[in-house]
């Protein structure tokens, strides 16, 4: 069933206008055939065309967008092409939505969202949020579930999810929040076709839950099949390893066979009740497929490793996450302050500057371009030399901030000390091989002097 | 219409490896622990066999570590002994085996003789009937005398022993060839080394039946993406043919996940990241809970309150 590039390069319109960003139509048949483009992109395709390719043509897993734009935070869910990263990348980072439930009274519900909003954290100079929270109506009472829905809308800015058994009860409370465009879980086999036309008419997405994998796709390719196709799919799994089962048969399916109706991004809501428990639980759902995990979480330290984990399975194995090469200073520092290099390698710079900021010693730290690389495989490579170092201080006059002239360099590339010292004319100090090292030395060699 | 499922069909998949002997078998421990055995990705029961589970080791060391009181305070009566913190991890946490590093060895941290060490290790034996991995305390010229006597000492207990290195592994090859021991073949995050070093040690004649993988485990957040990977490599090479790669994997989680900011760092430091006491633990929990989906046997870990929620994750997933 898949065609190849040169299939449907065939159906295009062969002008190489470059509009889609691709610079040939040949290419972009190409990418298409791939999965790494959508036939959107091109403004000149015809309809007959885009029936044939349609299917081929899309990639293995829709991109679904939630949240009203410029009113709320915008989540993009799905849109995954492979199944390890090391293959490629996860591209999408999914959604991570905090439950609240419509049974909380006034101020439990405040103090929740209060803490919900509390969810930003700031670590290695990335900042990391929760992306929705879920209204769930846990009363069964629609009035009830609208009230909190409302209440909700007004006190947070993340995207929302209301989450019903009920059609009746999702329609009460989208009615007082429809410009917030939220995700409305769940359409169920009785339900979906009530559901999704409330959807519809408002423009939202919709999770579509089946008792299992069999009945989930019967269940998306009907709804499909009416043209709909803002699309969350839930396989009503609920234990670890039958959520992680599931998952995974998506993904493949999705991916290896383009079985169309796993094509969409699949929610995963945790049940542990312990918030521990719980993130273990999610932290499985992060690793393996999840596109939006449902969690009742909301301390700041359980969040927090939840988040962690998130940014690191969705970093690009191609692109190491690096720093601006520059001349940073740790606290007050001033003329007699330590100066300590490294590379701009992201992870090596913030585990450096962590701990030159523990020793509570004011300093410089010198970051060089090494191209997002560690002090080893930098200077493996030859990246993390001597006159790159000399360059450094250089071109960022280091020597007006540190008259001393002296720069303390990580123990690994002690190697280096002679040349630099010959090269840049400054006294080189052999500093610790760990970060870790780093406070105990500030404190022997600087810990007086500033 | 019933959705047709895709079940990788794998041609190979991880050894087993035993740790630890009972009296029958020449030692004197209470059971033996098999790890790996897996014909399947982590915890895909409906292609494969997990026959299995992965375990939990707690460490100890030879002496008392600079470690977060977030994890000694657990320890304030056992510290300072070895066999007693041993017994308590097994007793009181429910430690599958126990992973006791000599630390204490190291010249500038006590400098224990391989004679203390041995004993050390004796005592230990004695205290616990579970299976015990033995490393040294990371001094190469140190290790190597240490260890050979420890192996010797506990000849016949099949201790996993380790770490041997590519640049280092002959000396402690040649002993847990001697005395019948594992060994714990480390790579430093980089797949090609593990594969060479397991050639390394297999062309010395230990069995891979007795050979584990060190991968150098990072972090949650300090760069664990990276030792993820390469064990998903490792994994998928096991099903598919590589004998190179087959091994069981052992995830040193503890150290690395104690090192990390968050795991250390008071809410007045941090106020964003919330109390330090549950980040401390969630930390080695959660980086443990990213490494059972990349496929690791053996998880080294210091904190008992995280030990009871990796074995409860650990639960969860065997469960069919």
């Amino acid at each position: 069933m898949a065609l190849t590039g040169l299939d449907i390069f065939k159906l295009l319109p062969r002008k190489n206008c470059n509009e889609c960003g691709v610079p040939t139509c040949l290419a972009f048949a190409m990418a298409l055939a791939s999965g790494k483009a959508s036939l959107e992109a091109c403004p000149y395709v015809s309809e007959e065309a885009k029936e044939a390719l349609g299917s081929a043509a899309a990639p293995p897993i829709r991109l679904v967008k939630i949240g009203a734009p410029g009113v709320d935070h915008e989540v993009e869910l799905g849109d995954e092409n492979v199944l390890f990263r090391h293959d490629k990348t996860f591209y999408h980072p999914a959604g991570v939505a905090v439950e609240v439930g419509d049974d909380l009274d006034a101020g439990a519900l405040a103090a929740r969202l209060a803490k919900i909003a509390e969810l930003v954290f700031e670590r290695v100079g990335q900042r990391y949020t929760v992306d929705l929270v879920a209204v769930r109506n846990v009363t069964g009472d629609p009035a009830k579930f609208a009230a909190a829905a409302k209440a909700v809308a007004e006190k947070t800015k993340l995207a929302l999810m209301l989450v019903a058994e009920k059609p009746e009860a999702l329609k009460a409370a989208l009615d007082v929040v429809a410009d917030r465009k939220p995700i409305l879980a769940w359409g169920t086999p009785a339900t979906a076709d009530a559901v999704v036309a409330l959807a519809k008419e408002k423009g939202c997405a919709v999770v579509l839950r089946g008792a299992g994998l069999d009945e989930t796709a019967n269940l998306v390719e009907r709804i499909a099949k009416t043209g709909f196709k803002d699309i969350i799919l839930d396989s009503g799994a609920r234990e670890t390893g039958k959520v992680l089962a599931d998952l995974t048969q998506v993904r493949r399916l999705a991916i290896k066979k383009k079985f169309r109706p796993f094509g969409f991004p699949i929610a995963a809501f945790c049940a542990e009740k312990d918030p521990l428990a719980e993130m273990t639980q999610a932290s499985v759902y992060m690793a393996k497929y999840a596109s939006l995990i449902v969690i009742k979480a909301v301390e700041r330290p359980q969040v927090l490793t939840l988040l962690t984990w998130r940014q690191n399975i969705y970093t690009d194995p191609q692109k190491p996450i690096q720093v601006e090469a520059k001349l940073n200073r740790i606290g007050e520092a001033g003329p007699k302050s330590p100066l300590y290099v490294t590379t701009n390698f992201s992870l090596t710079y913030y585990t450096v500057e962590g701990e030159v900021a523990a020793s509570k010693v004011p300093s410089y730290i010198l970051a060089i371009n090494t191209e997002g690389t560690s002090v080893l495989t930098s200077y493996a490579a030859g990246k993390f030399t001597a006159d790159a170092i000399a360059d450094a201080l250089k071109k960022f006059e280091v020597e007006k901030l540190v008259p001393s002239k002296e720069i303390v360099i990580p123990g690994y590339v002690a190697v280096l000390s002679g040349k630099l010292a010959d090269v840049s004319g400054w006294k080189v100090i052999v500093g610790p091989r760990e970060a870790a090292g780093i406070p105990a030395f500030a404190k022997e060699r600087y810990g007086r002097s500033s | 219409m019933p959705v047709d499922l895709i079940k990788e069909r794998y041609t190979t998949k991880v050894g087993e490896v035993v740790l630890g002997a009972t009296k029958a078998e020449g030692g004197t421990r209470s059971q033996t622990i098999t790890v790996g055995g897996d014909s399947t990705l982590p915890f895909l029961h409906f292609e494969g066999e997990v026959p299995n589970r992965p375990v939990i080791a707690m460490e100890v060391q030879n002496m008392v570590p600079e470690w977060s009181p977030e994890v000694t305070k657990n320890f304030k009566d056992v510290i300072g002994d070895p066999a007693a913190w041993a017994a308590k991890c097994v007793k009181e946490y429910g430690a599958d085996l126990i992973y006791l590093k000599l630390n204490g060895a190291d010249p500038e941290r006590g400098n224990a003789s391989p004679e203390d060490c041995a004993e050390t290790v004796k005592k230990v034996l004695g205290a616990v009937g579970v299976p015990l991995i033995v490393v040294g305390c990371g001094v190469e010229e140190k290790d190597n005398e240490v260890l050979p006597a420890v192996a010797e000492a506990a000849a016949g207990e099949n201790l996993l022993l380790g770490v041997a290195k590519q640049d280092n592994y002959k000396t402690l090859t040649a002993a847990c060839m001697v005395h019948k021991h594992c060994i714990i073949a480390q790579s430093p995050i980089d797949i090609n080394i593990a594969k060479q070093l397991n050639i390394l040690i297999s062309e010395m004649n230990l069995p891979i039946s007795r050979i584990v993988i060190d991968p150098s485990v990072g972090a949650l957040g300090y760069g664990i993406e990276y030792t993820y990977s390469i064990m998903e490599r490792i994994r998928i090479g096991a099903l598919t043919g590589d004998k190179m790669l087959s091994m069981p994997v052992i995830c040193a989680i503890g150290y690395e996940a104690a090192r990390a900011k968050e795991a250390n760092a008071g809410i007045d430091q941090f106020p964003g990241w919330g109390e330090l006491a549950e980040r401390a633990l969630l930390w080695e929990a959660m980086t443990s809970a990213a490494f059972l989906q990349a496929g690791g046997h053996i998880f080294v870990l210091r904190h008992p309150r995280s030990v009871a929620l990796v074995k409860q994750s650990i639960g969860q997933l065997m469960i069919k």
